[in-house]
């Protein structure tokens, strides 16, 4: 499989830059201000896109990603409008990895094939299922690979090696290590943890190692960056959404919000590797 | 009936009855339920465990709970017989204490250090409360704020019992917010903390293992039925919100072909009204939430609804998954009863037999009022009373105008 994430993963490992995934949540806090702000996101210097698929109950999120997707669903957004969303950005830009990020109901509700089909046909590159374990395979996992999408599993302080081979056994793109045990938007504890765990993962697998939760400035960006592939932000940016709110409403302040913190971030990051 | 062509031999390996069931849960408590079924396993092979569930049945519960005959009842309706199986008398006033004995004693043998749960009415609160007092383990319970309010006796017992109770506001502050709230906390803190879920739902083993120690009831009814008319009875009835009253009473007779099965579920203002209701057999289709695939309540989209019930216990958009596979295997009924027929019920049952029971377990007694007039007289129908109505006696209060 060469996807879009394979190749943009080549390119930096080749530059010897860590990758700067960025989490926005589709239709936060509405439609065409989400729009601009996915638009805005490569050239702000995220590397991968993280695209929240909204849902009414994220159980492993924390509060202002709930809220962020409650923003969204009071927006109108849907799976089609999310999707929607990916076949706009692609008309621009054709490089950037989209991953799609969410729980598994609305999709088991869309239907799985034609899921499938429809997140392909709009240019997404892979999907990261918070509710969909390794036990769960079959339900999408395996028809996805095989079409082609790339299926990104959260391994945790509490996948053992013992478990690893099983979690890391049908995924691809790259491997997503959750910082901590807890939701999103929690607070790393130990950062030397961190990157010890990043080297365990690495012993079973050839896949680049992102590290997510709890990454909040440059200087964490810059720290954890050090240790592994790549870091995924995602509250912080959400967070920064919300702030940026008058009334609930977006304000011309939103946009340039989101396009300044991730500027932030990259370039905390670049200091990883200096 | 011969093991291949059983209803009871569910769930499968990878926690499946039929299509429902299953691990849908983040990676992060993935092992922490591998962990679980191992030892709930090894617990079941162990004399001494079953020695120990069995001596707290009897002396710490009060079993067996007695059947008891509803003569007024009855005579009233004109029909079937009318039995109940008084589940409401057990200590803390439900069926919510056979589950949280026998998986108290999990957590002490996994040497757990703290206890969360979540609940809907507050008598799995209250039943998780009491044995966390009774085995020394600090416990948390989370309760949507519009059952705070709507249950306040209750919130109060836990309090006294030494829990904290964390209301939580998120959605419409009802059970299903309480369990995102409860998962959220189990993530967070996975070393220390075993989360005691009440209902017979959430991710394999809890369907299996709540049935498994709610199933006292209907092998007890059983027998008890047996005594006292010497044979079976032509129907068992019990309310389902998660189900965990009903899975309990009906395993026994699931096999029994003889024997109709229904189960009342929450109708609210009418099934016909939209997002009205917590009937997510009647009124739902198939998803995934909780950790588990079953019906649930959701628009197109595949976002849950609220739904709505007068009983917070039923107050919840999904269903344990051994009854979605009932339920499409047709052995069991469900059907919706509104608040207004649970009202209805609840006041029958307190004026006619002096026994005021839950405003869940009224769900069932209405199904029974529907129910025992289309049969003989020399035809008996067991209700699951499942709970006392002590708590709802101040929102019944408010509905009937007897308060401010």
């Amino acid at each position: 499989m060469n996807t879009r994430i394979d190749r943009r993963f080549a390119e930096l490992k080749a530059q010897n830059r860590p990758a700067l995934a960025a989490y926005v949540m589709g239709g936060d806090p509405d439609l065409a201000t989400s729009q601009a702000i996915l638009n805005a996101l490569p050239q702000a210097g995220a590397d991968i896109i993280e695209l929240g698929l909204p849902f009414s109950d994220p159980m492993a999120d924390g509060v202002a990603i709930q809220m962020g997707a409650q923003r969204a669903l009071k927006a109108g957004q849907t799976l089609l409008g999310v999707l929607g969303m990916v076949e706009e950005f692609r008309r621009k830009d054709d490089t950037t990895p989209i991953v799609l990020m969410g729980y598994y109901n609305p999709i088991y509700i869309f239907g799985v094939e034609r899921f499938i089909a429809a997140a392909k046909q709009a240019g997404i590159d892979g999907l990261i299922i918070v509710d969909l374990p390794a036990e769960e395979d079959d339900e999408l996992c395996i028809p996805a690979l095989e079409a082609g999408l790339n299926f990104i599993r959260l391994t945790t302080p509490t996948t053992d090696d013992k478990r690893l081979p099983t979690v890391l056994a049908n995924t691809s793109g790259f491997v997503y290590y959750v910082s901590m045990t807890g939701i999103t938007g929690g607070a790393i504890k130990s950062r030397g943890a961190v990157g010890e765990a990043v080297q365990r993962i690495k012993a079973h697998t050839e896949l680049p190692v992102i590290v997510g939760f709890g990454i909040k400035t440059a200087d964490d960006a810059a720290e954890i960056g050090r240790h592994a592939d790549g870091i995924a932000v995602g509250t912080v940016l959400v967070n920064a959404v919300a702030t940026s709110l008058e009334d609930g409403k977006a304000t011309d302040k939103t946009v340039g919000a989101v396009r300044d913190l991730v500027a932030e971030l990259a370039g905390g990051l670049q200091r990883a590797r200096s | 009936m011969d093991r291949i062509n059983s209803l009871r031999n569910g769930p499968d390996e990878h926690g499946r009855f039929g299509i429902y069931g299953g691990r849908f849960v983040a990676e992060t408590l993935m092992p922490l339920i591998l962990d679980l079924e191992r030892e709930y396993r090894a617990a079941k092979q162990d004399p001494a465990y079953a020695a120990e569930l069995k001596h707290l049945a009897t002396h710490y519960t009060g079993r067996p709970s007695p059947l008891y005959f509803a003569e007024r009842l009855t005579a009233h309706l004109g029909g079937a017989k009318v039995w109940f199986k008084r589940e409401e008398l057990n200590h803390t006033g439900s069926h919510k204490i056979n589950n949280c004995l026998g998986q108290i004693l999990l957590a002490k043998r996994m040497g757990k250090t703290r206890v969360i749960a979540e609940t809907g009415a507050g008598q799995h609160g209250v039943a998780t409360a009491t044995v966390c007092a009774k085995f020394d383990l600090p416990c948390t319970i989370f309760m949507g704020a519009t059952d705070v309010e709507r249950q306040m006796p209750n919130v109060l017992r836990m309090k006294m019992l030494g829990a904290e109770v964390r209301p939580v506001t998120a959605g419409a502050g009802t059970l299903k917010d309480a369990m995102n709230e409860a998962l959220r906390d189990w993530v967070t803190n996975v070393d220390s903390t075993y989360y005691l879920i009440g209902t017979a739902a959430g991710p394999h083993p809890y369907p299996e293992m709540v049935r498994d120690f709610q199933s006292v009831i209907g092998t007890e009814l059983k027998e008890q039925f047996r005594e006292a008319e010497g044979k079976l009875p032509d129907a068992v009835v019990a309310c389902v919100g998660g189900g965990s009253n009903a899975i309990g009473t009906f395993h026994a007779f699931l096999d029994e072909p003889d024997v109709a099965i229904y189960g009342a579920e929450a109708g609210g203002h009418g099934i016909e009204t939209e997002n009205g209701h917590a009937a997510s057999m009647t009124g739902g289709r198939p998803g995934v939430l909780h950790g588990n695939r079953t019906y649930l309540l959701q628009d197109g989209d595949g976002q849950i609804l609220e739904g709505h019930s007068i009983s917070a216990g039923l107050d919840y958009p999904g269903v344990g998954p051994e009854h979605s596979y009932l339920h499409d295997t047709k052995r069991v009924t469900y059907a919706p009863i509104t608040d207004n027929e649970a009202l209805d019920a609840f006041q029958l049952c307190t004026k006619m037999e002096g026994i005021i029971p839950a405003l869940e377990s009224a769900h069932g007694l209405a199904q029974v009022i529907k129910l025992a007039p289309t049969m003989r007289k020399d035809q008996s129908v067991v209700l699951c009373l499942s709970g006392r109505g002590d708590k709802d006696v101040e929102s019944v209060g408010k509905y009937l105008g007897l308060l401010k």
